[in-house]
């Protein structure tokens, strides 16, 4: 009896920790510049097909694709930024969700001219298949790889956030963006470095999504519901908040489709709807 | 006295704004055009004016309340679903088909409300589109009641006030679609010129402001929430009896995605700003489906960062500021 449930909470917990890696970016991006990303997940995306890509046809070992994924990720990231994002920093949400939806709808078409719309497949490194017995349970050890990825991740941001210069500017930028720039410090320039990090963050997350959830073109807009709902749920700007939300909602996720398959997506929904009106700011969200 | 009569009251403001110019006359007279200039494309155009109705209820809150709503296919689907039902199992007449479509959708939307009134930003985002997503898989779900994925069957439609019946060629699906639209487009054009639509704007410029001015903005919300609901459930009950089907589609967050996108496109807060919008969305994807319907997609999306980046309020508001300028210089 308890063994299934500790199955579900292991894969669920898997779960999340994927959807962490890919909402942080947009958790960070939102809570810091106040910037509804809704192409987040298009960058995502682009990881993924980097990746595939780099494996298949360049026959690349998996875990080196992983920092092109990021930084193929982040710099497109960069350009959108420079040509369009900019524009509109500022403006209502409602333009920024139009423009973001915009260029979400742009990367769907795009994938499906280049790679065609099926699923995309990937070869992952022989110690990453399989499982291994722990406590009588089995775990998968791609899933227990994931787990540890993201530990490593969310460690390293808290560090980059609190405790570097770099951290220290984004969050001077974010608090009072007049007098950071009083201080010298080039607001603009933050904000493109935050920007491409976020969004490299989610094509590392699109990478190692591929394995759990497939790849193909539609996946900007189907995520993009589960990283909206983490980052709503787990308050804007919050790491800790998305990590906590992500192991929220990968749990119930998995929860729910394992025991009540029939109601499908219905409870991860209805858990972040209930969240947003009972704390409108999210669970760790700091209004 | 003379001064008296240059200042206008709030009475000539809205009277004024309120008079009916000629080219809105033309371009009611333009509606009919199909029935003679396309008769093949008259099931297009009756999927054009319940589009455009659809666009319109979302115009209400969104144009002119400023409350953005991702979720609004919700409602639409509500509308549809019952409309489905009622003719399906107790009478189908359409005419109280629609009013019950209404009556259920108005009841949720009002139900609905008292959550959208509290919030705002990103929150309200996020909770429309949740109830949206939500709506869809319980619609999904219901597999016994709306027959999910497979669609929804067996609708049977009488004649129109026991004189049109709905023919094969489409003719009275556009006119039947046609004139609803007129109807609900006049209410809906007196309720914007009434106090309360200027109430509506108020909040829309200033969230804060209104309800220091004695405005209860919550109920006044909660109101136009309603109000939009009801007539995005008739347009769900229209697309219902005119295609005698529903699928799972009239329901989801791609309609309301497309919903928004007709708007802006044409112009939110302006009464014919969601009309245009579905004309031109809908008789695009007419088009390019024909040549790659994969990548319909594709030029939307190039529409859509176009339009905010450089038509912030439209192909109407656009339009307008060009005819203001060239007046300007003549």
């Amino acid at each position: 009896m308890l063994a299934p449930i500790a199955g579900v909470l292991f894969d669920g917990i898997a779960y999340g920790m994927l959807l962490f890696v890919l909402s942080v970016g947009l958790s960070v991006t939102l809570g810091l510049m106040n910037f509804v990303n809704l192409a987040h997940c298009a960058f995502a995306m682009l990881g993924g097909y980097v990746t595939v890509t780099l494996v298949n046809d360049f026959h690349w070992p998996f875990l080196a694709t992983l920092p092109v994924a990021f930084f193929a990720a982040a710099a497109v990231s960069v350009v959108f930024e420079q040509l369009l994002y900019r524009r509109l920093y500022g403006a209502s949400d409602l333009d920024q969700v139009l423009l973001t939806i915009g260029i979400a709808f742009v990367s769907v078409a795009v994938a499906a001219y280049i790679f065609g719309t099926l699923q995309q497949p990937i070869q992952t490194p022989a110690f990453l298949r399989g499982s291994t017995q722990v406590a009588g349970l089995s775990l998968g050890n791609y899933r227990l790889f994931l787990i540890g990825f993201a530990l490593v991740v969310t460690v390293l941001l808290v560090v980059g956030l609190e405790y570097t210069r770099f951290g220290a500017q984004i969050r001077a930028a974010v608090d009072n963006q007049r007098m950071a720039r009083g201080l010298g410090i080039d607001v603009n320039r933050t904000f493109a470095a935050t920007f491409a990090l976020g969004s490299g963050l989610a094509g590392l997350g699109g990478a190692l999504a591929i394995e759990i959830v497939g790849l193909d073109p539609s996946f900007s807009f189907t995520y993009l519901v589960y990283v909206l709902i983490i980052v709503s749920v787990g308050g804007l700007g919050s790491i800790t908040g998305s990590f906590a939300a992500a192991i929220l909602i990968g749990v119930s996720d998995i929860a729910g489709k394992y025991y009540v398959p029939e109601i499908g997506a219905f409870l991860i929904y209805l858990v972040m709807v209930i969240v947003l009106m009972w704390r409108p700011a999210g669970l760790f969200g700091r209004r | 006295m003379a001064d008296a009569a240059a200042i206008p009251t709030p009475q000539d403001y809205l009277q004024q704004h309120s008079r009916w110019r000629p080219i809105e006359i033309l371009f009611w007279l333009a509606t009919l055009s199909p029935f003679v200039l396309f008769p093949d494309y008259l099931s297009l155009a009756s999927q054009i004016a319940i589009t455009a109705l659809f666009a319109l209820s979302l115009d209400v809150i969104l144009g002119y309340a400023g409350v953005v709503s991702l979720g609004h296919a919700a409602f639409f689907g509500i509308g549809a679903y019952t409309a489905g039902l009622y003719s399906k199992f107790v009478w189908g007449e359409p005419l109280t088909g629609l009013l019950v479509a209404a009556a259920v959708a108005g009841v949720s939307g009002y139900a609905v409300s008292f959550i959208i009134a509290r919030f705002r930003h990103l929150t309200l985002i996020m909770i429309t589109l949740g109830i949206g997503l939500l709506a869809h898989e319980a619609a999904n779900s219901a597999r016994w009641l709306t027959g999910g994925t497979d669609g929804f069957e067996g609708i049977r439609m009488l004649p129109v006030l026991g004189l049109f019946r709905f023919d094969l060629y489409g003719y009275t699906a556009y006119g039947y679609a046609l004139v609803v639209l007129f109807v609900l487009f006049v209410a809906v054009r007196r309720l914007v010129h009434s106090p309360f639509g200027l109430a509506l704007r108020g909040i829309r410029e200033n969230w804060t402001r209104m309800p220091a001015i004695g405005a209860d903005r919550p109920a006044h919300i909660r109101k136009a929430f309603t109000i939009a609901a009801a007539i995005a459930g008739v347009a769900g009950a229209l697309l219902a009896q005119t295609t005698s089907s529903i699928s799972l589609e009239s329901i989801s967050f791609q309609r309301s995605a497309d919903v928004l996108v007709m708007l802006v496109l044409g112009g939110a807060g302006r009464l014919y700003g969601g009309l245009i919008g579905a004309i031109i969305f809908m008789v695009a994807r007419d088009q390019f489906s024909g040549i790659a319907p994969q990548y319909w997609y594709f030029w939307i999306g190039l529409l859509l960062i176009a339009v905010v980046i450089a038509l912030p309020n439209g192909v109407l508001g656009g339009l307008s500021s060009l005819v203001k300028k060239l007046r300007r210089q003549s």
